[in-house]
């Protein structure tokens, strides 16, 4: 896509030297929430990096922590009652913690854009949606009305909505789900950013509807050289379109691999028994098996291994020693006391 | 935290307790089990009108137009299709929570629809439901105890007074939570367990068939797996038939006998789960099953991907003759003319409706 060109090369801190050459890497990043009834521990020391047009799944349960990394990464955590212990955000080498608000309002939407799971609460109810998309192009571009219009219509068009131009004038509700999330990509890629992050951004359609949009996504992706970071609990959604997975727990990083080794041999317990407590489409299985009690509650993360009190292998040290990340080569790690007895299918 | 730990027995104990069932669920053979209920040509329309005193009826949205199916003892019906397409009014339906438009259920020989008084009552007590949301369909303030025991305030003689507080531990006790946690609050229970109390709600009566609409749409992937095991092993145990509405097919795939597939108010396909897994001749059907993402590479690989374009038309205002020929990629001009019913097909020994029932390789694998 040629309106790729222009908006990009201008603003963003490019010819800043990176050490490893990350485009966008998280680095040990603690968060937490203080509130009446106390406080969660909610992020515990995630690591992540993305490079150019790659896209990294985030693959966890509700209140793992998908969310919160990503509202951290973008600069929307409400503070108070979120607080950032420590842990840096690094942005082409810059670390977006330590930017001044005005400094990271020009990264946001224009360098690194987000799309919600719910499109509907995400637009504004009471305007137009080509409106909406002109408005950004106006303040941030500061475009003329004309051709923030035009280019809303382009938009628009990119992410196939049919008869754009004639749909300008819709407002929100007038839309169905799919075609909602299509206007609500249109608005994420209006400022050219070079990373998107979705977060969940099918799990509200229909799986028919579903597949478009993950299609859409995809070849948006690769038409505009884009790098993603897809926040999803559907292992299904991951695979078609991910390069590399991390499973987050309890607000940690507890395996991270490329999609085929992941699924061919996980190398943490909780991934493993994930795979397995999934009914699949393609056979019809006996009695699933479960992962036996619940997510941990973030106010009480349990000792050690945080999830030794749900797994099967758990032995004292899982109790006593909080697990490293342990590195199994290939870019493959596993927090886990017996990462490679695991991966090896050894216990 | 110790309630949720009594509840993984189930969840081990692998295919034994599967055995009554196995018939039906192993192979393309006719389910087991005498018709528990039988349903013809149910409609429901719901009027849409114009006017502020006097109300205009301007047309209809036809949520369920014309559905007929049979439900065996022990066996469980999946109905799968797409948000809007009549699932969870057909539920309301058989629940006697919205009057149909037309048709009839049939019940021990009975049209439930018709019922009323003691015998509607009676009816009720025999068909039960479990919903999607554990959040909202619990009562904040009442206790487990209260909300479980409250069927018995309607059917007195299901337990006598005394015998209430035990009976409910029992079901408690049934759907693997503790006992002892009779006197606490929905809030103090997770989304998995409050599920599991809805369960034991309805299960209360001793019911022949349950509902149960999206009964894991809303609970963690680690979290459903111990409901549908549990809600398997419960059939296994009391000999239950489920209606399991779903837009999950992987889940439905797992739990279901029988499998219907309903598409703007009206089912388009039925079968076996293999006939409509394996050997689906719908369109609609196959279109579904390729749009569902799988995450093994190597079944991945051989698939063959079918994207509809568009999406569902509304159902005030469905297309003429085949509702599905606006994003059908074989419609002919005889779609558009006439309505294609739902009947066995030269193909495949399975009712299908589409006049160009055919097989086709690799959408599921
Ligand atoms: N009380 C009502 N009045 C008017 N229309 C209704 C009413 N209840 C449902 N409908 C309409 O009937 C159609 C079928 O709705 P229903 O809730 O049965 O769908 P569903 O298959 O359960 O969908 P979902 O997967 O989203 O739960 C929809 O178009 C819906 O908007
Ligand atoms: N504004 C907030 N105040 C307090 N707790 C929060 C807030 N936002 C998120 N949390 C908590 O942080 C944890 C992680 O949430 P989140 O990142 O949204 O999870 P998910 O992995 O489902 O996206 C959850 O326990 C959640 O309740
Ligand atoms: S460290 Fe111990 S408890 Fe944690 S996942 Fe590994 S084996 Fe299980
Ligand atoms: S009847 Fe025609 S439009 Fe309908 S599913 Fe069959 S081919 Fe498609
Ligand atoms: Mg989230
Ligand atoms: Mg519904």
């Amino acid at each position: 896509m040629n309106e790729r060109s222009g908006p990009n090369g201008r603003t963003s801190p490019q010819g800043v030297a990176v050490d490893d050459g990350h485009l966008l890497e998280v680095r040990d990043l603690f968060v937490e929430f203080h509130t009446r009834d106390g406080s969660a521990k909610v992020i515990n020391g995630v690591s992540y990096h993305l490079d150019a047009g790659e896209t990294l799944a985030v693959l966890g349960e509700s209140g793992s922590g998908k969310s919160v990394t990503a509202q951290a990464i973008m600069g929307i955590l409400d503070m108070p009652p979120a607080v950032i212990p420590s842990g840096q955000i690094l942005y082409r080498g810059t670390d977006l913690l330590t930017l001044p608000e005005d400094e990271r309002r020009k990264v946001r939407g224009k360098q690194i854009s987000m799309i919600f799971q719910d499109a509907l609460s995400a637009l504004n109810p009471v305007f137009p949606v080509g409106w909406q998309i002109g408005e950004m192009l106006r303040l941030r571009e500061g475009m003329s009305r004309a051709d923030a219009k035009r280019r809303a219509i382009e938009l628009m068009e990119l992410v196939k909505i049919p008869a754009a131009r004639q749909r300008i004038g819709d407002y929100p509700h007038q839309f169905s789900g799919g075609m909602r999330q299509r206007v609500m990509i249109a608005m994420s890629l209006a400022l050219d950013p070079a990373v998107l992050i979705a977060d969940e951004p099918t799990t509200a359609l229909d799986v028919t509807v579903q597949a478009q949009i993950m299609d859409l996504l995809g070849e948006l992706r690769r038409d505009l050289n884009m790098a993603m970071i897809l926040i999803t609990h559907d292992l299904g959604v991951v695979a078609d379109v991910a390069d590399r997975i991390a499973v987050m727990y309890a607000g940690r990083i507890i395996e991270h691999a490329d999609v085929h080794s992941l699924y061919e041999a996980p190398a943490h317990p909780y991934t493993k028994g994930l795979l397995e407590s999934i009914p699949r489409l393609d056979h019809k299985g006996q009695r699933l098996t479960t992962i036996r009690g619940l997510p941990p509650n973030l106010m009480r993360i349990p000792s050690g291994c945080p999830f030794h009190p749900r797994c099967p292998y758990a032995r004292q040290e899982c109790v006593d020693v909080v697990p490293t990340v342990r590195s199994l080569g290939n870019d493959r790690t596993s927090a886990c006391h017996f990462a490679q007895e695991v991966l090896d299918g050894r216990i | 935290m110790a309630a949720s730990d009594p509840t993984n027995p189930q969840a081990t104990t692998g295919g034994a307790a599967t055995g009554g069932t196995d018939p039906a669920r192993t192979g393309g053979t006719k389910p087991r089990g005498e018709t528990v209920l039988r349903v013809e040509n149910v409609v429901k329309h719901f009027p849409i009108t114009q006017g502020v005193v006097f109300k205009r009826q301007i047309g209809a949205v036809k949520a369920v137009d014309g559905v007929s199916f049979e439900l065996n003892r022990g066996e469980t019906l999946g109905i799968v299709g797409e948000s809007g397409c009549g699932k969870s009014t057909l539920a309301k339906l058989l629940m006697r929570l919205e009057t149909p438009t037309a048709g009839r259920a049939m019940l021990e020989g009975r049209d439930m629809f018709k019922l009323s008084g003691g015998e509607l009552r009676r009816m009720r007590r025999n068909v039960q439901m479990v919903m999607q949301d554990p959040y909202t369909s619990l009562n904040p303030r009442m206790t487990v105890g209260d909300i479980i025991g409250e069927p018995f305030d309607i059917h007195p003689d299901a337990a006598p007074r005394g015998a209430r507080r035990q009976r409910v531990q029992e079901l408690l006790d049934l759907v693997g939570l503790n006992p002892e946690h009779i006197n606490r609050y929905p809030h103090q229970f997770s989304g998995g367990q409050r599920q599991r109390i809805g369960i034991a709600r309805a299960l209360a009566l001793k019911p022949e068939i349950i509902v149960c609409d999206e009964p894991v749409s809303a609970l963690d992937v680690s979290i459903q797996a111990q409901v549908i095991n549990l809600l398997e092993s419960l059939q296994d145990e009391l000999g239950l038939s489920y209606i399991f509405i779903a837009h999950d097919l992987s889940v439905v795939r797992h739990i279901a006998d029988r499998v219907a597939v309903m598409y703007l108010g009206k089912i388009v396909e039925i079968g076996t789960e293999d006939e409509i897994y394996e050997r689906p001749t719908h369109p609609y059907t196959q279109a579904l099953l390729s749009a569902v993402p799988v995450p093994d590479p190597k079944a991945r690989a051989q698939r063959e991907i079918i994207r509809l374009v568009g999406d569902v038309p509304s159902p005030a205002n469905p297309p003429s003759g085949c509702r599905f020929r606006t994003r059908c990629w074989k419609a002919q001009d005889i779609c558009a003319t006439t309505e294609p019913q739902l009947v066995l097909r030269a193909v495949e020994p399975h009712p299908s409706a589409c006049h160009f029932a055919e097989l086709k390789q690799h959408v599921v694998a």
